[in-house]
């Protein structure tokens, strides 16, 4: 029951959000609309807790000649990234209010579609749905870039909407394969894709075509190219939609739909898939101590970040599938909140230059604080969030591939080396005179940042309550490996 | 067979409206005439028979493929009123004709004898070069017509060559004696019969406007009143498309062999070369007509398929590819109307100035370009699943590549509406004409949510 409000919610919202006219009216109604439903997904935690692995599963008829159906449900991995959904939501409208938007109905509308589409990814529980799903995030995720970006926005969304339409597509062509090979009567539902057997060289075909269409989402070098200047021309709240939750579609399709489906070819290509994932953590470190603009600097962080996590995924061993789980909602928080900073120094300064910036901390103690919580998180200092994911994914990437963990330790000292640096060069020092205005804080602005700091710490002190909702499942998925 | 009587007995009935000079009355009548005609085909639905010695059989793949060309001519129609709004010269010659044209279409779509498939043909050619004409004082609508006659009648003396090779070789103008002299053939066949066939598909090609046989396509298209272009991209395609699959499963019955090959190719040089082409037009309605060659490639999966399947996946990709590409040509209409071109740079801004127009085209083009939920990705994944099932790994891939190609110019329209600055001459549209449009996507997006309907019925 749970699951279909979670799923219908945002989608009668955003239809009755067309309808509103004001801008205060349609904001305070979005925001209570997403608090609403972050509620219920509060409610299926508590549900799934207290009843274990029930699942929450929901089935109805669709085609089924076709052998698809409307099967949703939550597993302990999706149902955390339901929530992590839902509880940045609300945030990344309250951060919105900063802005006045053009349009403001049209705008708030496609957010709460893409939430309807990322919520109905998470969960679905059908094959045919999840890539249903997959599409229908993308098109809301276009129209907010393309229509509400920067000046080179154009080509630059297009050439995202390109590149990922086409990954997912061979995504498309493998479960219509797939399809064909569950016992009859065919069906999409997960356990008859998982319950296929493929011989080695089909597993490898459609384990290509899954990594090809998860590597451009999550984006895993080298189908990286779209995503720094997509970031960088995308309106915040667009950003934090893509960095903070899009991408972790592509981290959760692997866990959930590529690895109890080809687990052969998943060990047979991991080093290789490994090899591009820490290359990418290499790569996106070292660019990022290059950038000049803030958020540019974040985009290319973010590669590195989720390379560690996709190299998670693909060691296969228990401790790096956790670590990933729990980086996957440790990275959509850093994230959403260092981009809302960076938001806010943007609207005070009018650039997003570092080298324009100095001595903010200074003018704004408040803000350099939320900034430096952030950013600690970020670069994984013990207590934080991003401490606990790191070194459960860099300890699961050790156990099975030491090389590649030492590699993929070099992030933890790059990315201190990058961020530290934005921080010093922009919040340290003394003031210009571009600086020289900023103002603190508004508490509407704090508004947004103070959840996302007390999820820093939570996560970072007591990660038992996270860690054991993935378990089982995790354990689930490992056992297709062996 | 009550479907042909009823549409002739509309058009002549259009016409008398003619001498009786009711032009007012025209549109109502051929539109309640098109409705009352739908539902004496629906009536059919269960009685299997066939008509003057197996001239005509009207089965179930008969009925559903009329129903979705009158549907077509229905929503075509519809779009009449705004498109010759202004015109001063009468129009039941126009309307009259067209209506002809769509009994040749049914004629080919029921066709149990060659002869009647040639007859239905030429019935709904020879309509087409004097629609293709009508706007007689358009250079351009002359040069399409001439293009159009001269190459349609060459091609038309191919599929009368193939005819009578195959009649030659099988004694018969019969589908069922054709299909027993197949049999009996058990896989080897003389030459005469596979030179007659594959002249029959060359013919065939040529109106479905597949490569290389499409070339008149994009001038033709883009000479023609647009009203008629979306006649022709539309009614015509599916007649022929079915006429084609219809021959190959009423004749080979199951017996796979030596035309797929020719087909399978044929499909995937259609959709590389439609699709890629495609990209490169400057206005919509070359667009389209690039559209709808790369669309026949897709829907000749279904034929090189030739599974029992393939009925279904093709009725269901006709009529959502139908439903699309008449809204899109509706759009067209308009922008035309305003700006006397349709060069993409004409609809910069249109989701300011005409936000539901705007919101119609995207939803056609995301449908064309088969993105979920809408009915285009319903009848792609379809036809996917019934090619796929046939082992056609290779030729979906193919089509998926093309797929993702179309992407780029399927946005074009879009990006042009919505992120580029207006420039100033709003759409004058009347409130018929946008609940039309508004109906139209309503179909494109139901159809894509609940697509039970049309799963499963052939």
């Amino acid at each position: 029951m749970l699951t279909q409000i979670l799923i219908l919610l945002p989608l009668a919202l955003s239809l009755i959000t067309l309808l509103l006219k004001k801008e205060r009216t349609i904001r305070y109604f979005v925001l209570a609309g997403t608090l609403v439903e972050f509620g219920i997904a509060v409610a299926a935690f508590i549900q799934y807790k207290t009843m274990c692995h029930c699942q929450l599963q929901v089935t109805a008829g669709w085609i089924s000649s076709l052998g698809i159906s409307l099967k949703f449900g939550m597993d302990g991995i999706g149902l955390l990234l339901v929530l992590l959904t839902t509880f940045l939501l609300p945030i990344i409208v309250l951060s919105s209010f900063s802005h006045s938007y053009n349009r403001p109905a049209a705008f708030y509308s496609l957010v709460l579609f893409m939430e309807m589409a990322l919520v109905g990814v998470f969960t679905a529980f059908d094959g045919m749905m999840f890539y249903i799903f997959w599409e229908m995030a993308l098109l809301p995720a276009y129209f907010i870039s393309a229509v509400w970006g920067g000046k080179d926005r154009i080509r630059i969304t297009f050439k995202f909407f390109i590149y990922t339409f086409t990954g997912s597509l061979f995504m498309l062509v493998a479960l219509i394969y797939l399809y064909f090979r569950t016992p009859l009567p065919h069906a999409f539902d997960f356990q008859s894709l998982y319950a296929v057997t493929l011989t080695p060289a089909e597993q490898s075909w459609i384990f290509l075509a899954f990594f090809v269409a998860f590597a451009i989402k999550i984006p895993i070098f080298p189908f990286h190219t779209w995503q720094p200047d997509t970031y960088a021309q995308t309106p915040a709240s667009g950003t934090m939609l893509l960095a903070g939750i899009m991408l972790k579609m592509g981290l959760f399709g692997m866990i959930r739909w590529m690895i109890p489906i080809c687990p052969h070819a998943v060990q047979q290509w991991g080093p290789a898939a490994m090899t591009l994932a820490v290359t990418g953590v290499v790569y996106g470190s070292l660019i990022a101590i290059m950038q000049k603009d803030m958020k540019r600097l974040v985009a290319y962080s973010s590669i590195a970040h989720v390379g560690l996590i996709a190299a998670g995924v693909f060691a296969l061993t228990i401790h790096a599938m956790q670590g990933a789980v729990i980086q996957m909602i440790s990275h959509g928080i850093n994230i959403v909140g260092l981009f809302i900073v960076i938001d806010l120094i943007e609207k005070r300064t009018k650039t997003r230059n570092i080298a324009d910036l100095g001595g903010i901390a200074l003018k704004a103690p408040r803000l350099a604080v939320f900034f430096m919580i952030m950013l600690l998180g970020s670069i994984a200092l013990p207590l934080t969030n991003g401490f606990i994911g790191e070194f459960l994914l860099l300890l699961g990437i050790f156990e099975r591939y030491m090389a590649f963990s030492a590699i993929a330790g070099l992030t933890i000292i790059l990315s201190a080396v990058y961020m530290l640096r934005m921080y010093q060069r922009t919040m340290l020092g003394t003031t210009n005179e571009i600086t020289e205005q900023v103002t603190d804080l508004t508490w509407t602005e704090m508004a947004p940042l103070i959840p996302l700091v007390i999820m820093v710490f939570w996560i970072g002190l007591f990660p038992g309550l996270f860690l054991d909702t993935t378990l089982p499942d995790v354990l689930t998925i490992m056992s297709y490996i062996r | 067979m009550t479907t042909i009587i009823s549409l002739i007995i509309l058009g002549i009935l259009v016409l008398f409206l003619g001498i009786l000079k009711k032009q007012s009355w025209l549109l109502p009548v051929i539109l309640t005439g098109l409705i009352a005609a739908m539902a004496l085909t629906v009536m059919d639905w269960n009685s299997v028979r066939s008509f003057n010695n197996g001239m005509l059989i009207v089965d179930h793949v008969s009925v559903a493929f009329s129903v979705v060309l009158i549907f077509s001519a229905f929503l075509i129609f519809s779009l009449a009123a705004q498109y010759y709004r202004g015109v001063q010269r009468p129009l039941d010659d126009i309307y009259g004709v067209m209506i002809f044209a769509l009994v040749g279409a049914v004629m080919m779509t029921s066709y149990g004898n060659l002869i009647m498939l040639f007859l239905g043909i030429e019935t709904l050619s020879i309509a087409l070069y004097v629609l293709a004409g009508s706007h007689k004082e358009a250079i351009t609508s002359n040069e399409a017509t001439l293009k159009y006659f001269l190459l349609g009648s060459f091609l038309s003396g191919f599929l009368l060559f193939g005819i009578a090779l195959i009649y030659g070789s099988t004694g018969s103008f019969d589908l069922h004696q054709i299909s027993l002299y197949v049999a009996s053939c058990s896989g080897i066949y003389p030459t005469m019969f596979l030179a007659g066939l594959f002249l029959l598909i060359i013919g065939l090609a040529f109106k479905i406007a597949i490569v290389p046989f499409h070339f008149w396509a994009p001038d033709v298209y883009e000479g023609t009143p647009t009203l008629l272009t979306a006649f022709m991209a539309t009614v015509v395609k599916t007649a022929s498309i079915v006429a084609m699959f219809r021959f190959f499963t009423l004749t080979f019955n199951g017996i796979h062999g030596v035309w797929e090959t020719t087909i399978w190719i044929l499909a995937a040089v259609t959709i590389l070369l439609g699709n890629l082409t495609g990209v490169y037009q400057p206005n919509l309605k070359r667009m389209l007509a690039y559209s709808s060659i790369s669309h026949s490639g897709y829907m000749m999966l279904a034929v090189v398929a030739f599974s029992p399947m393939s009925n279904n996946a093709l009725l269901f990709y006709t009529l959502s590819y139908s439903i699309a590409t008449i809204m899109a040509f509706g759009i067209l209409i308009l922008v035309r109307e305003a700006h006397g071109n349709d060069f993409f740079t004409s609809m910069n801004g249109m989701a300011k100035t005409n936000p539901l127009e705007a919101f119609c085209l995207t939803v056609a083009m995301l449908s064309l370009a088969g993105i979920p939920p809408l009915a285009g990705f319903m009848a792609k994944y379809y036809l996917f699943t019934t090619a796929l099932e046939k082992g056609l790994v290779w030729l979906v891939i193919i089509a998926i590549a093309g797929s993702a190609i179309s992407v780029a110019y399927y946005f074009r329209p879009i990006i042009a509406m919505y992120l580029r600055e207006p420039n100033g001459i709003p759409l004058k549209v009347e409130m018929p004409y946008k609940i039309h449009l508004v109906f139209m996507t309503l179909l494109v997006i139901l159809i894509g949510l609940v697509p039970v309907f049309l799963v499963g019925i052939l």
